[in-house]
Formats: structure tokens, sequence, C-alpha cells
């Protein structure tokens, strides 16, 4: 028997002991994501169960070295390890900004001593992470933050203001970007540094958005202590790591646009809306704009795995991988228009039984941001122009 | 179904593009429209496409063919359009030999196939009756009499009539479809040329069929019709990635050198915007087309990749040569520039077989709405 089927088999027997049936039921809404951290919020005792049990063997990121409490895997195996847990339907144990975001960062650009100190309770799920990135007056134009770190020997003391921190009100440490130096180039002086959500002189307020309550949260520093230890790379190089990190945070994003139940918004138009004797939708222009959305979804996931291809046969990320962001987002928006268009007043409802606690209404206003937040599409059209097309600054 | 082209493919597609850009390139296709030859097309450069096997690219070794599929008759065609080449290629190879190998008769198959695959014959495919593409307008045109049909028709949008051997004609019975394989003596021509500078010829018929040039009409109506054309419009979005693509590159070329303001005009934001989002578009473009041929030859259900692919090619062919013409400024419009050649063959490549709309409602349709 090979090395990969024992595997399997032992994968599979451990799973069918330790995932406990709660685990093995369908997420419902985010309240049944765990995320961790000091205080974890649950909506199940067994979440926590369930995420131990798998720390312990590395299991919540199977693909981190040993060494940092991951599970060492080889893509093989964890392929298997995904398969299984597939296959008996099991949650995700952990999902948290520490592991898709903060901890590839480290692996690439910190040192030993924080790869020691931080993977590991990222791995057990024991410390929940937020981004500090953009800025009142830095949004687009992010590298002209200001939030301030004054070099007092040992430590920074930082002064500033972050906006639209993914819940900067239950995380645990923030990973940030703030300005150690003002002389050059907006893009010199930027460093990234880590520290305690809990240090004195760190508040949160969280925002409300048009679709309501959100994750998102204002974020300020008055007088913060940050050890210099907890910088990560070199003093001013920070803006290496906030371009790598806005790459992966966009290919997140971008997945939106992929999204998409069983039935397609056009089989859902026919059922709501009512076809004519030939089976085309009643409505013809709204046909139209919904075969030209499905047209261009079909396009857009060909595209997708047209790269993942790509990139399997070795010729690596090519230039289509630069419209993802845009284009998913864009998509993603339409969708969400169409849907207003098919169900009429029905997905405009905010509350009361008839509307779903404005579900529809919610993710339409929510889909507005899909193309702000990671970089505005105008901005990803910028890097597409000078960086794909090879066109000039104004 | 792999989305990447293998090491033999990239090659295929290489040399295809090396000896189009030395040979049949736009410099040459401006000689040909100035002045057109009698067969409406380069004879000699017929030949030489031939004699590299690519007549019978798709056509199966059995029938003398190379049996390599259509993702490589694909991948010919889209570089036959950046180079705007004219050859009866389109008439003969994607369709003609396609519409035989669908729903010919297996001595049919026999007599004409490997004739295709040599590029001893050029074969028009007749099927179009009105001034647009569109199978529900097919009017009834056969009588059986005595188990013997007769065809009396007008077909529109024939390519290559003029230097056709044979005619393989879609047409409508009471009952449903019949086609056949006509010589040339048996239908009148009347050659005219588009504005593309293509042959496309109105064919006049009224001719008794033998029975030997009757098709399958099983095949036919059990679904080789419609995947024929399937495969035909696959190849037409091959072509108008092609199409597409090089015109979308001689505009981007041009905005990098043109000055204006005392700046180049690629550096201004209106135009980057609208050139970064007609590059998403291409490239979601590369990939329909791709997934389509791929599909041909896994064998799949072709109705919604076929009209998606099309319908995708038709609008964003017409967006790249409208800005392409638009971002040249006023030179755009002049003969002596090449942008105008590429917004010519778009339009008609597009019509043919059916445009945008056409398809986007298929499309529709057959998404279930």
């Amino acid at each position: 028997m090979s090395d990969l089927s024992t595997f399997r088999e032992e994968t599979r027997s451990w799973l069918e002991a330790n995932c406990p049936e709660s685990m093995r039921t369908p997420i419902r809404s985010f309240e049944d994501i765990y995320n961790g951290g000091r205080n974890p919020e649950v909506s199940h005792p067994d979440q926590k169960v369930w995420c131990d049990r798998m720390a312990e063997r590395g299991w919540t990121v199977p693909e981190w070295p040993s060494q940092y409490g991951g599970g060492g895997l080889s893509k093989d195996e964890a392929k298997i390890l995904r398969e299984e847990m597939a296959r008996i339907g099991a949650r995700s144990p952990l999902d948290s900004f520490g592991i898709s975001m903060l901890g590839p960062a480290l692996l690439k650009f910190g040192n030993e001593e924080q790869k020691m100190e931080h993977l590991p309770p990222i791995v057990r799920g024991e410390i929940r992470w937020c981004q500090g990135y953009s800025e009142p007056n830095a949004g687009s134009d992010l590298a002209s933050l200001a939030t301030k770190a004054d070099d007092k020997g040992d430590h920074y003391i930082v002064n500033g203001q972050k906006i639209w921190t993914s819940y900067a009100n239950k995380a645990d440490w923030i990973f940030c970007l703030v300005r150690t130096d003002n002389s050059g180039s907006k893009h010199e002086g930027i460093s990234f540094v880590l520290f305690d959500m809990a240090t004195p002189g760190v508040t949160t307020r969280p925002i409300k958005l048009i679709s309501g309550s959100s994750p998102f949260c204002e974020t300020f520093f008055d007088d913060v202590v940050v050890l210099k230890k907890n910088l990560v790379g070199e003093e001013g190089k920070g803006w290496t790591i906030a371009k790598y990190l806005l790459t992966h945070e966009r290919e997140m994003i971008s997945s939106f646009g992929a999204a998409g139940g069983k039935k397609t918004l056009g089989q859902r138009a026919a059922e709501v809306l009512g076809t004519d004797a030939s089976g085309r939708l009643k409505r013809g222009t709204l046909r139209a704009t919904i075969a030209q959305y499905q047209l261009d979804t079909m396009a857009f996931a060909a595209t997708m795995n047209r790269v993942k291809d790509e990139a399997k046969a070795g010729q690596g990320l090519g230039p289509a991988s630069s419209i993802f962001k845009y284009y998913g987002t864009e998509l993603n928006k339409r969708r969400n228009e169409l849907l207003l268009s098919v169900d009429g007043e029905q997905a405009l409802g905010w509350d009361g039984e008839e509307y779903q606690e404005g579900e529809i209404a919610r993710a339409w206003l929510r889909s507005k941001g899909n193309s702000i937040e990671g970089g505005t599409s105008e901005v990803q059209l910028n890097i597409v122009a000078k960086r794909v097309l090879g066109l000039p600054d104004a | 179904m792999s989305l990447v082209l293998n090491e033999e493919e990239i090659m295929l597609r290489d040399s295809a593009a090396g000896f189009l850009a030395e040979h049949a390139n736009v410099d040459a296709f401006r000689k040909h429209r100035d002045n057109p030859p009698p067969a409406g097309f380069d004879s000699s450069l017929w030949s030489s496409i031939a004699e590299m096997g690519w007549c019978g690219i798709a056509i199966d070794e059995e029938h003398g063919g190379l049996g390599y599929g259509y993702t490589g008759l694909g991948l010919i065609i889209e570089q036959m359009g950046r180079n705007l080449t004219v050859s009866p290629f389109n008439s003969t190879v994607l369709m003609a030999a396609t519409a035989i190998a669908q729903f010919g008769t297996a001595d049919q198959k026999a007599a004409w196939l490997p004739k295709i695959a040599s590029g001893e014959v050029v074969v028009s495919f007749a099927i179009q009756e009105g001034g647009i593409f569109d199978l529900d307008t097919l009017k009834q045109s056969v009588t059986e009499n005595a188990g013997q049909a007769h065809l009396a028709v007008q077909k529109r949008q024939v390519l290559d009539a003029i230097a056709a051997d044979a005619f393989v004609v879609v047409a409508k019975d009471t009952q449903g479809y019949q086609a056949f394989i006509l010589e040339s003596d048996q239908v009148s021509v009347q050659d005219q040329s588009m504005v593309d500078a293509r042959r496309s010829a109105t064919v006049t018929i009224d001719t008794t069929v033998n029975p030997d040039q009757r098709m399958d009409a099983e095949a036919l109506n059990q679904g080789g019709l419609e995947r024929a054309l399937d495969i035909m419009n696959i190849g037409l979005a091959a072509e108008l990635l092609g199409v597409s693509a090089e015109a979308f590159e001689l505009t981007v070329g041009y905005l990098r050198e043109r000055k204006q303001f005392g700046k180049v005009i690629g550096s201004f934001q209106g135009l980057q915007h609208r050139a970064a989002d007609l590059f998403a578009e291409l490239e979601l473009c590369k990939s329909i087309v791709l997934q389509g041929l791929r599909a041909i030859d896994a064998g799949d259900d072709l109705s919604v990749i076929a009209s998606g692919a099309k319908a995708k090619l038709a609008q964003i062919s017409q967006r790249a040569t409208n800005e392409g013409i638009q971002m040249h400024g006023g030179i755009g419009m002049t003969d002596e520039y090449d942008i105008g050649f590429f917004i010519k063959r778009a339009r008609v490549a597009e019509h043919t077989l059916g445009d945008f709309h056409y398809h986007l409602d298929r499309f529709a349709a057959q998404g279930g709405y």
C-alpha cells in the first residue's frame, strides 16, 4: 500500500473518531464559522473542541511547517485531508486572518523568533488577528498613510487612526502599517509592525454601513507602545509586505464573483416572472441583460480555470490574473442588481416577516463595497494599464 | 478539460503565426483588396496552406486528415484572424468539411473529405436565405417526386462560391431539414464581395438532385445540423478572437506613441481605463474560445458554449474595433491605416451564421429562460 493510501486510511479513521457530529452539519450563518481568539465566540461548544483536536495535529493549517505548529503536510496529503473532510461534511475548524493573511506574510518576511512566537498561537486559534491598513485619508492611495511610529530606542510610540479594520473590536493583535520615516518618497518609510490590541491607547469603534451592521471598525492609536522586536522585515520596507498581502486579499475578494446557487439567475427569473409559449422569459429586455450577465459569468469562470491550469502547467500566473479582482467584484454587483430586477420590491424589504431580515437588500448594498475594498476597480484598472499594457504615468 | 495549451499546440500556433505573418499578412490583404484575384483568393497561398496539412487538421485519419482535432483548427483560424488572411479555409475546411463529417453519408465522406484534406477542392456551404442569418426563416424548398428530390431555392452569403467545385446546401422540406452536395453546374452563382473584401455570392438553385447527392437526413435532423453549426460558430469565434486581439494590440501600440497636449495619450486615465477594461474582456474571450474548442474535441454538448462564445466574441470584437478607430482618432478613419480593415472583417465574421443578438438569444433559450 502506498504512503498516500495509508495516510488516507488513517486520516479517515481519525476524522471519524474525532470530528463531533455537530461539526458535520452545514454552516448556516457567520456565527457558525469559528475564528478563535482569547474570547472565542461560538454558536456551539463543539466548535472549540473540534478546533483544539485539529490544532493538536497542526491540521487547522495543514501545509504550514510543523516546527511552527502546522501540519507539515505535503500538497498531496493536504488534498487528501480536504477530501476526507469533505467526505463526512466536516466544517473548517478555524478561519482567521492569522491563517489567511498574516501567516503567509510572516513565513515569507518574518524572522525566526517572530515565527516561533506568533505562528503556533494562530494554528491553535488562541490569538485572533486584524489588519490595520486603510486610513481616513489613505484609501486608494494607501501609501500616503500617516499613522506615525516614533523611534524611542527599543520601542516605537504609535499615534494615528485606521479605518475599515475588520473585526478590530474582536481581535487580540493587529498587523499594522505605520510611517517610520517621512523624508523619502511615500512608499518608503512605511513599516509593518505587530502589537497587542490590549495595549493601552488602542480603542475601536464599529462602523455601521448602508447594509446595516458590519465587521468594520475605526481604530485609534494614542501613544501606543510597540516593541521593536515586533517590526517585521526591515524598517521602512513595509510596503513590500503590504503589497504581497494585498494580492492575497484581492484573490479572496475576487472569488465572490464566482458565487452562485444551484439555479442560475436566468432560471430563477423564469420561475418568478414566467415565460412565454417558446419558454423565453416574459420581460425581454431583462432577459437580454440576464443573458449577458450569465455569459460573462461563464467566461469569467473559464478564465479562473484557465489561469489555474496555466499555473499548474508551470506557466506562472499570467496577466489574466490581474483582472480577477476588478471583474469578479463588478460581476457580483451586476448579479445583485439583477436580483432586485427579478424579485422587485420583495428584494427591497428591510425588516418584517416577509423579508427575512432584508437578506437580499443587505447583500445588494454590501456588494457595492466589493469594488472599493482591497483596491477599488479604478485602482485595479490603473494597475492593468501600467503593468500589463505598459502605458505610461500621467 | 485542460484550459492550457500543450507544447505541441503552442508549436502549431507559433508556426501558423510565423507563416501567416510572412506570407498572408495585413499588407498582403491590402494588395488583395486593391487587386482582387479572379478566384477570390491567392491560389499559391492556398496550396501552401494545404501542403502544411492545415486543411485536414480536423479531418479524421480514416479520411485522409491528421485527426488532430478542432483545437488545432481553432488555433490556426485565430492566427488567420490576426493576419486578415483571405483563403477558402472558412468555407471549405471549417464549414463544408464539418458539415460533411457531421451529416454526410459514408460514401460522401469517403469521396469529399480526403479531397478537402489535400486542398484539391473548394467546397462552399450554403444555408442562409434572408439578409440576416436565422435558421427559423428557412422556407420549404425541397419537393419529393417519386423518390427524387427537387430543390428550388436562393441562398445568400455563400462564401467562395465563384471558385467552388461543390456546394453543401442545407434546405427545408415538409418534415425538417434536407441537405445535398451539389456540383457547380447545378447552381447559378451571382458573385459579390462584402465590406471585408471577401467574396460572398447569392446562389440560385433550381435542380433535380441525384440520389447519391442526398446527405444523411437522419443525422442532419437528429442533432447533426446543430452540432455542425455550433462547431462553425466556435471556429468563427476563434477568428474573431484573432481579429480583436490584433486590433487591440495595434491600438495600445498607438496609445504608447501618439502625443497630444505634450504627452503620450496613453498616459491619460480616460483612455487607460477603457484599454484596461478591454484587456479584461479579451482575457475572458480567450478562455471561452479555448473552452469551446476543447468541448468540440471532447465530444461535449455544444449548444450553450457555442452560442456563448460567438455572442461574447461578437460583442467584444465590436468593442475592440470601435475603440480601435476612436482611439486612433482621425487617422483611424483613413483607408491608409490598417485598423479599418479589422472593423470590416469583424462585422462580417460576426454576422456569418448568426450575430450577437441571435446567439445571445439562443444562449438564454438553451439556459432555460
